[in-house]
């Protein structure tokens, strides 16, 4: 397990191709990566993500765990970034090897849905002329209960 | 009894600080909010909707009704948004 909370940028080929090297007898890796992308209306200047040291790790580790729980999972990642992020920067990212793909597919899944509303990131967004806390979607929360 | 105060994203920024060390004798969370707004108005504004925050209580999510004997740390924020 490989939990990384950091304000670098980071080489998404290189990780998969590190993560993956580092599994024996997994079938499937399943990768995603999120993006900073440009809002509907104005142009992004930045996006700032903020998070709370200690409470962050503490809590993706649990996340990851509840995921080796549930499903048969040879390794998991997760890789957060925080601090000034510009658009089309990556500002995270989840990989889950697994013998067969239903499980890689769907812990990947459960560690985005999770991450989303239960690890302790806002993201502030700014443009030219404000700059606006990201509100809270009732879907991600929503989300959490399918998996109950 | 002394208990870490932090505050973050626009709890933080209402508040004008990022944590404090508070001398309270709150028995909950509830009680603890309660006593900060009664000391400024900026927490009387930031703590004016319990329904928009969320509270950690020694890193972990946690009602408000949450006991604070013998807690360390108290921390209030918007729902989150990571991903």
């Amino acid at each position: 397990m490989d939990i990384r909370v950091q304000e670098a940028a980071f080489d998404l080929g290189a990780e998969a191709n590190a993560f993956a090297a580092r599994q024996r007898g997994m079938g499937a890796i399943v990768t995603f990566t999120g993006i900073v992308r440009d809002l509907d209306d104005t142009a992004l200047r930045h996006m700032q993500i903020e998070h709370y040291p200690g409470m962050t790790e503490k809590a993706l580790a649990k996340i990851a765990e509840d995921a080796a729980g549930r499903w048969a999972l040879g390794d998991i990642l997760i890789l957060h970034r925080h601090g000034r992020l510009a658009p089309e920067d990556a500002i995270m990212m989840v990989a889950t090897a697994s013998r067969h793909r239903r499980d890689a597919f769907e812990a990947a899944t459960f560690l985005m849905d999770f991450l989303k509303s239960r690890a302790p990131f806002w993201k502030k967004e700014e443009t030219a002329e404000s700059a606006d806390w990201v509100a809270a979607k009732a879907d991600d929360e929503a989300a959490l209960k399918d998996w109950e | 009894m002394m208990i870490d105060v932090l505050y973050f994203a626009w709890v933080r920024e209402r508040i004008g600080l990022p944590r404090e060390t508070v001398q309270t004798d709150a028995e909950t969370v509830q009680d603890l909010v309660d006593e900060l707004r009664r000391r400024e108005e900026r927490y009387d504004v930031a703590f004016s909707d319990i329904s928009a925050l969320r509270v950690a209580v020694d890193q972990e999510l946690c009602d408000f009704d949450t006991p604070l004997k013998g807690v360390r740390e108290v921390a209030f924020f918007p729902p989150m948004t990571g991903g």
